[in-house]
């Protein structure tokens, strides 16, 4: 695929893409070479485009049968030593959730890009909405982690998707780029780097793949055909991947191991942006494209002299506990507008002790700033 | 299985987990014997299962890589290896409700796309590893878990169902005809395509002892009485066929 020229010469870098095609280029700029999919609106122009970049970096593109094979092809390919990627939305996301439990257990790298349509169910397909937040975190059966991003731009949509290669290599956890329709079909300039920081999975010959000494530790992970005689499993295994169906030491052991190796690195994953929060009094928590109306009721309001700011989530799991304590502390009340009915208003109340006040919007459309803004004056008087 | 092939199985992986008078046991043996013949290399085999009895057969016993996967989707993480490392060989062990209900839609299409996998399904024609329920391979009449009156549906005929979704060799025989099925596990790892090996295998703990055929040997002989040869059922009535398995080469390669 030919690139479209840039419009000024003395900036090469930049392209005008859709948040989905960005999302592809973010991937194949962090090494990912195998892609599996099932056609899905709002999501299938990352497909169409992987399609035609793996071929173009010599990698592997298949389209599969349905949303259960995708990922477990992706899952299949992380082993032949890929870095590798689906995308999908609610229901395909819905029937990815059992191999999303089997990649946290067997500690499989990969990524899925949800760009979240309007649900619950078949919903509204080409309608926005962040509805599938708790799925993320909660989707498969069992105690686990995952990591989940928000973008909220084009440009976001390139380096949150490098970025979970990167976590997901690091960590060995499945990681979801947790997009939206608005976003997904957004068009804005993308300043597509020459070069990005990449992390490559660790190796070590002979290394236990599945248990560290510590106990929130992330072992090395070799190939199929490298000659260490792998045994994956996805049930209950022992460092070397054994199975132990009935050993009560081994169950806790890498149950907690998987929860720990995230949980305990959450301040060196979760990611937040502060807008005017110095002086805030007021501040509307937001992630995704609703963080675009959040910014802009912000400076709107703040022409008229308000103490009002926003905190955006750019991590949404592991959940940026800190940053959301931190200003629960300090602030009188936070604003939550989400296209959903309070999913992460729900969360922030675990932490904020301050009034945690929801906008909830599930008619398919984006929240508008007026919304916001009716909500910021009411509750300030 | 015999002390020879003990070099296959993996350090520290203690006897079998199947019952008495399984045929899971004489299958492992007979795959290990057709590597052996083929004196294949084990660090590029990557063996891939589904969930159930048979997908024990490689995991973790196999000495190569092994990848024992979610229920029916070993095909689609089968696929994701050989697609993205071409150099290894890909070996699917797995069960008749694994590969073919659960896991339907996966065989079809892999079996339509001919990519190289080489597909051993273990079919005993019931579910064993949860208790004995029916199964899409469970013979009509058949007494199950759950058909106490006897299975009122038809089973899959596997074979031909993969030969037609697109699979380039295909045969059928019973771990009771160990040769035979050695030289098809042979052909299949020698074959560059998707091929599928149904081998029948006897399950007495569960299809047995709902079935008349409590003891082990009784479901050996039964299996030998009913397994015959295409050109054994040229000439019987459908009657004389319904009790018979058609089994040989079905859909033969040109390696």
């Amino acid at each position: 695929m030919v690139l479209k020229k840039p419009a000024r010469s003395a900036s090469k870098n930049r392209h005008y893409l859709s948040g989905n095609e960005a999302a592809a280029e973010g991937a194949i700029a962090a090494g990912c070479r195998f892609y599996a999919g099932y056609p899905i609106t709002p999501s299938s122009e990352i497909m169409e485009r992987m399609a035609v970049r793996l071929a173009e970096t010599g990698g592997v593109f298949i389209q599969m049968e349905d949303e259960l094979a995708s990922i477990c092809s992706v899952l299949g390919a992380s082993w032949a030593g890929a870095k590798a990627m689906t995308a999908t939305s609610g229901p395909g996301f819905s029937l990815m959730q059992e191999a999303i439990g089997y990649a946290a257990f067997t500690e499989t790298p990969c990524v899925i890009i949800d760009v979240q349509r309007a649900g619950p169910c078949t919903g509204q397909a080409t309608r926005v909405g962040s509805g599938d937040i708790m799925q993320a975190k909660w989707g498969s059966h069992g105690d686990y982690q995952v990591i989940a991003l928000s973008p909220w731009s084009c440009q976001e949509m390139f380096g949150l998707t490098v970025r979970a290669f990167n976590l997901s290599e690091r960590y060995r956890v499945p990681v979801m780029v947790m997009a939206d329709e608005a976003v997904g079909h957004l068009r804005e300039t993308v300043v597509l780097p020459s070069k990005v920081e990449v992390w490559n999975r660790k190796k070590q010959k002979g290394g236990a793949p599945f248990g560290t000494e510590e106990e929130d530790g992330v072992p090395p992970m070799p190939a199929f055909g490298e000659g260490e005689r792998l045994s994956v499993t996805g049930s209950t295994h022992d460092a070397y991947g054994y199975r132990k169906t009935d050993d009560p030491e081994a169950h806790a052991r890498l149950v907690q191991r998987i929860n720990r190796k995230i949980l305990r690195n959450t301040n060196a994953i979760a990611e937040t942006e502060d807008y005017f929060l110095e002086d805030s009094e007021v501040v509307v928590i937001a992630y995704g494209f609703t963080a675009r109306s959040g910014l802009y009721t912000v400076k709107t309001l703040r022409k008229d002299r308000m103490k009002v700011g926003l905190l955006r989530l750019k991590t949404l799991w592991p959940f940026p506990e800190d940053a959301v304590r931190n200003l629960g502390e300090t602030v009188k009340r936070v604003v939550i507008p989400e296209m959903n009915l309070g999913q992460v208003a729900g969360e922030v109340r675990k932490y904020c002790r301050c009034d945690v006040i929801p906008i909830g919007q599930v008619n398919g459309e984006i929240i508008p700033p007026e919304r916001i803004e009716e909500t910021l004056r009411r509750v300030r008087s | 299985m015999t002390r020879a092939m003990e070099k296959y199985l993996r350090p520290g992986v203690k006897g079998t987990p199947f019952c008495p008078g399984c045929g899971h046991g004489i299958l492992m043996g007979l795959i290990l014997r057709a590597i052996d013949d083929l004196k294949m290399d084990m660090k590029k085999m990557v063996f891939v299962s589904g969930i159930g009895c048979a997908a024990w057969i490689p995991s973790p016993h196999f000495d190569g890589d092994t990848l024992h996967t979610l229920h029916g989707r070993a095909l689609a993480f089968a696929t994701g290896v050989k697609l993205f490392n071409p150099d290894l060989c890909v070996m699917v062990v797995s069960g008749d409700g694994d590969l073919s209900s659960i896991g339907g839609n996966h065989l079809i299409h892999a079996a339509r796309r001919n990519i190289d996998l080489k597909v051993i399904c273990a079919n005993n024609m019931i579910y064993g590893m949860t208790g004995g329920q029916v199964a899409s391979t469970t013979p009509k009449g058949a007494r199950t878990a759950t058909t106490g009156e006897g299975n009122p549906h038809r089973p899959f005929n596997l074979s031909r169902l993969v030969e037609a979704a697109g699979a380039s060799y295909v045969a059928r025989y019973s771990v009771t005809q160990p040769v035979a099925l050695i030289n098809a596990i042979k052909k299949a790892i020698r074959h560059q395509g998707f091929s599928f090996i149904e081998a029948l295998s006897p399950c007495p703990t569960q299809y047995g002892r709902r079935n008349r055929l409590d003891r082990a040997d009784e479901m050996i002989r039964d299996l030998m009485g009913r397994c015959i040869l295409e050109e054994e059922a040229e000439g019987l009535s459908e009657a004389e066929l319904a009790e018979k398995i058609i089994t040989g080469e079905l859909h033969p390669c040109r390696t």
